[in-house]
């Protein structure tokens, strides 16, 4: 008896929480952490991911018509891109249709530098944005975030549906700002040089 | 000159293009109320109507319209102005490059939302009726609740009946005062009208009066008075002696004895 009594856990095999998630999924309308998961599944988060792993072994694309994505900070199923064209003849996706180039620049407004408000994004646009966001909010793209501390103003923030349109696991999947150009030095040399040769 | 004479019709303003930028530029018309897209709306249409375009009034009207939209800015963010006046013209080439910048940074981060959109249109997924995002929170003012139970258990009290007594003025029947009458008579050959009605309210008196009346109408009672003002005196008239019908019909022989007696006291 050198050997200490050993308690044999009667835990759930992996596989056994892998369709318990695969079923939490289903019936889910929105992506679900891994907390949340782990909750309705009253089990532990390290174990969840694990399970995850399988669930994505099983549902990825080409191996299934449902595949597992991550995004906008959780786990959903969706249909898989080879069903992208059945679906379409299903389906609107009114969400996303028709967005204007004013509305998608609100957009990366609100998504690099929110929560904003209106005034927020007219100083950077150099346009009125009423009624941009107007339409954005009623697309539920963007919601309302609270107001701002000095002047009061309703602020913005981008939503779930927002990253899960776009196909972002979440907001830090955006490119950094650095490389989208707009270096203020280069257009500051381009500025003065319109000036010069206009001087000229 | 179309540019200065072609006629407004605004909401806020009604005459020649003309008249608006003197009131403006004597500030008796607030640039804010004006719609200047209206102006060069109504500007292109006079345009339109022309069969060829005059340079000069084009170029007259850019000036114009477009010196209006800087006043109509300045005077919609003063602040704004005061900060970028206060401003060295380097620091304000500095401050613009910032700006165009930053907007070059946000169109290019849009283009690349646009080619995101393009990539993942073929992703198809269930959306639920509700959106993940919380309902932000309205904060409230600091809640006393006490205070609240104090201010509804005050408008909880049903307030007091507001008192009529003094707008009834009730008149007990006469009938009363002539059973109690009657019924003083039955003991007493004669009794004091005031002694009798001392003590009662005034209407009751005024009753008891009437009833008084009633029964010498009737011929039941005499009534003396030594003097105006003096008490009067009651005495009964035996009925019953006279006639022995006038127990079980004093009335019908009041009416009867009343003309005898209507006689005897004339």
């Amino acid at each position: 008896m050198d050997r200490p009594l050993r308690l044999v856990q009667a835990a759930p095999p992996v596989t056994q929480l892998a369709r318990v998630i695969e079923a939490l999924l289903v019936v889910a309308s929105q992506p679900l952490s891994v907390e949340e998961l782990a909750a309705a599944a009253a089990d532990d988060a390290a174990r969840v991911e694990e399970a995850l792993q399988l669930v994505a072994a099983r549902f990825a694309e080409g191996e299934s018509g449902i595949v597992l994505e991550h995004v906008a900070g959780g786990y959903a199923f969706r249909a898989s891109r080879d069903a992208a064209e059945a679906c379409g003849r299903l389906f609107e996706r009114p969400v996303e249709r028709g967005l204007s180039q004013a509305a998608l620049e609100t957009l990366a407004i609100v998504a690099y530098l929110g929560p904003c408000s209106r005034p927020d994004i007219a100083r950077v646009r150099g346009v009125a944005a009423d009624s941009v966001v107007a339409n954005l909010v009623e697309r539920g793209l963007l919601a309302e975030a609270g107001r701002s501390d000095d002047a009061g103003a309703i602020e913005y923030r981008t939503t779930p549906l927002f990253e899960r349109i776009f196909g972002l696991g979440s907001l830090a999947e955006l490119p950094r700002l650095d490389d989208l150009g707009g270096d203020a030095a280069e257009i500051r040399k381009r500025l003065e040089q319109i000036a010069a040769s206009r001087g000229a | 000159m179309l540019a200065r004479e072609f006629v407004l019709d605004l909401d806020a303003f009604e005459g020649p293009f003309d008249l608006l930028l003197s009131l403006v530029l004597r500030d008796e018309l607030e640039l804010v109320d004006i719609d200047l897209v209206e102006v060069v709306v109504a500007f292109v249409e006079r345009l339109a109507e022309r069969d060829e375009i005059d340079l000069e009034d084009c170029g007259e009207f850019l000036v114009l319209i477009s010196s209006l939209l800087e006043l109509k800015a300045r005077g919609l963010f003063p602040d704004e102005a005061d900060e970028l006046a206060e401003l060295e013209p380097e620091e304000a080439a500095e401050e613009l490059a910032r700006r165009l910048a930053e907007y070059r940074r946000m169109k290019a981060a849009a283009a690349w939302l646009t080619d995101r959109l393009a990539a993942e249109g073929d992703r198809f997924f269930r959306l639920g009726p509700a959106p993940l995002a919380p309902r932000p929170e309205r904060k409230l003012a600091p809640q006393a609740p006490a205070l609240l139970a104090e201010a509804l258990r005050a408008l909880a009290i049903p307030p007091k009946a507001v008192s009529l007594r003094h707008m009834e003025l009730r008149f007990p029947p006469v009938s009363q005062f002539l059973d109690r009458f009657r019924s003083v008579l039955a003991r007493r050959r004669r009794f004091d009208f005031d002694t009798e009605v001392a003590g009662l309210p005034r209407v009751d008196q005024a009753v008891a009066f009437l009833a008084l009346l009633e029964l010498r109408k009737a011929g039941e009672v005499e009534l003396e008075q030594g003097a105006p003002f003096a008490p009067i005196r009651v005495s009964r008239l035996d009925l019953s002696l006279e006639d022995d019908a006038a127990a079980t019909a004093p009335a019908a022989v009041a009416a009867q004895e009343g003309t005898t007696w209507t006689a005897r006291s004339a």
